[in-house]
């Protein structure tokens, strides 16, 4: 996504709503690899099949998450916007995207690395805890919206 | 006297030479083709009379005559003198008539009828409308009201969600609230193909960004009842009082006069307590799956 050199980047706990409550090591580590990436729409975040290698913290913008199967049209089924959080296949066998995420606005987002998170979290176990608690509430909503979906409310 | 205790009778004046029920002959004036179901009448009174005034929520029993008379909210406007407005989705035997008439035909009209939304209780709060798929129609004039006497109220937050793209009502004139700066709307979509640009979730997605003081404000929510019910609990998890919700309920009207019983749900007659009532009254009538 990035050409040339990586720009420096110090995770705070106020760069994203995801990171608030962390301590300054674990934002330490996670700033290690991590990459602030601005998108122009169209641009593709991630494609289906593809290893998944990043936690996207979403700051500015909206990114379509986009299903397409033999016979069916393409069709977009969630869009990702600011203060959100976007990529947990990292976490998840067989650790790969299950659906495109494509830019639709112009959009910021700082992409940790998965390998450097997941280093981190092993080696601290406490920490690894903490960062499940708050990503499995992210996980849980999106299974909720999912179902609601699925419910086609506005359907009869 | 709240307005969940009003005994139900038509709020417009009788028509002279008319019993009070009677259906009253409006003519159709203008059709406009709002999605592939779903059309918005303009309809004035054959007698050359005035519209009678409503307040926003209240319905109209319309009556396809030779096919039968079906329960429609008002959509128009009513901090304005002007046509009597209905969006109708074609469903069952008589919208899909009425869906199907052409300016010059005639309708009958008796109404309106019911508890609409509290919108003086609304006065210096923040205030919340979400409404999905057709549940629009009977929210537009509250927007009315609120664009009409912005000055009246705090912040304003809408959430307008749809099945589709192809399904989003009112298009041009959301899109021109949308411009506005005293308000914030959103609209999403539960799915879409690739040239929508927009949001795509369902509308309890679009809550947690919406912005008030749950202390002091209300919320307007019509839409299908398991959408209803699945934003009030989540307005509830954002601090609303449960008689800060407010929640307008479908039945299926025969009378509008609370006879017939055909619209009970529970110990309530939709068409003369609601069809707009608190979420402290519906909530445990949504929770009771047999009703």
């Amino acid at each position: 996504m990035t050409n040339g050199e990586k720009p420096v980047i110090r995770l705070t706990s106020a760069t994203h709503p995801f990171l608030e409550g962390f301590d300054a090591e674990f934002l330490a580590a996670a700033s290690e690899g991590a990459e602030a990436l601005e998108l122009p729409p169209e641009a593709m975040v991630f494609h289906s099949g593809e290893r998944a290698r990043h936690l996207y913290l979403m700051l500015e913008g909206k990114v379509a998450l986009e299903i397409e199967a033999p016979d069916h049209p393409r069709i977009t089924i969630q869009t990702i916007g600011p203060r959100e959080v976007l990529g947990w296949s990292w976490l998840v066998p067989p650790y790969t995207w299950p659906v495109d995420a494509r830019v639709l606005k112009p959009t910021r987002v700082i992409a940790l690395d998965a390998g450097v998170l997941e280093r981190h979290l092993e080696a601290h176990p406490d920490v690894g805890y903490r960062f499940l608690r708050r990503l499995i509430p992210v996980i849980a909503k999106r299974l909720d919206e999912a179902r609601i979906q699925l419910v086609d409310i506005h359907g009869t | 006297m709240g307005p969940e205790s009003v005994a139900a009778s038509p709020t417009s004046d009788a028509v002279p030479g008319l019993p009070e029920y009677a259906p009253r002959p409006f003519l159709l004036q203008d059709r406009r083709q709002e999605t592939s179901d779903t059309v918005t009448l303009t309809l004035v009174p054959a007698d050359g009379g005035t519209v009678p005034s409503f307040r926003p929520g209240q319905f109209n029993m319309v009556y396809a005559f030779g096919v039968g008379e079906v329960a429609i909210s008002i959509s128009g406007d009513p901090t304005r003198d002007g046509p009597l407005v209905h969006t109708i989705r074609a469903v069952g035997k008589v919208s899909t008539a009425l869906t199907r008439l052409r300016p010059g035909d005639v309708v009958g009209i008796r109404g309106p009828y019911g508890q609409g939304w509290p919108i003086d209780a609304a006065e210096g709060k923040d205030v919340v409308v979400v409404a999905g798929g057709l549940g629009l129609a009977p929210l537009r004039p509250v927007l009315y009201e609120l664009i009409g006497h912005r000055s009246r109220y705090g912040r304003v937050e809408i959430v307008f969600g749809a099945r589709s793209p192809a399904d989003l009502l009112y298009y041009s004139e959301v899109q021109e609230w949308r411009r506005r700066t005293d308000l914030r709307l959103q609209v999403t979509v539960d799915s879409a193909d690739r040239s929508w640009y927009g949001d795509v979730g369902v509308v309890t997605q679009r809550l947690p960004d919406t912005r008030f003081d749950a202390s002091r404000a209300v919320a307007f929510v019509c839409g299908p009842e398991i959408m209803m019910r699945f934003v009030a609990q989540a307005l509830e998890a954002r601090g609303l009082a449960e008689d800060a919700v407010w929640l307008s309920m479908e039945r299926n009207m025969k009378c509008a006069i609370a006879q017939c019983g055909h619209c009970q749900y529970g110990p309530l007659f939709i068409c003369r307590e609601g069809p707009v009532l608190s979420y402290r009254r519906l909530k445990p009538l949504l929770a009771w799956k047999e009703l």
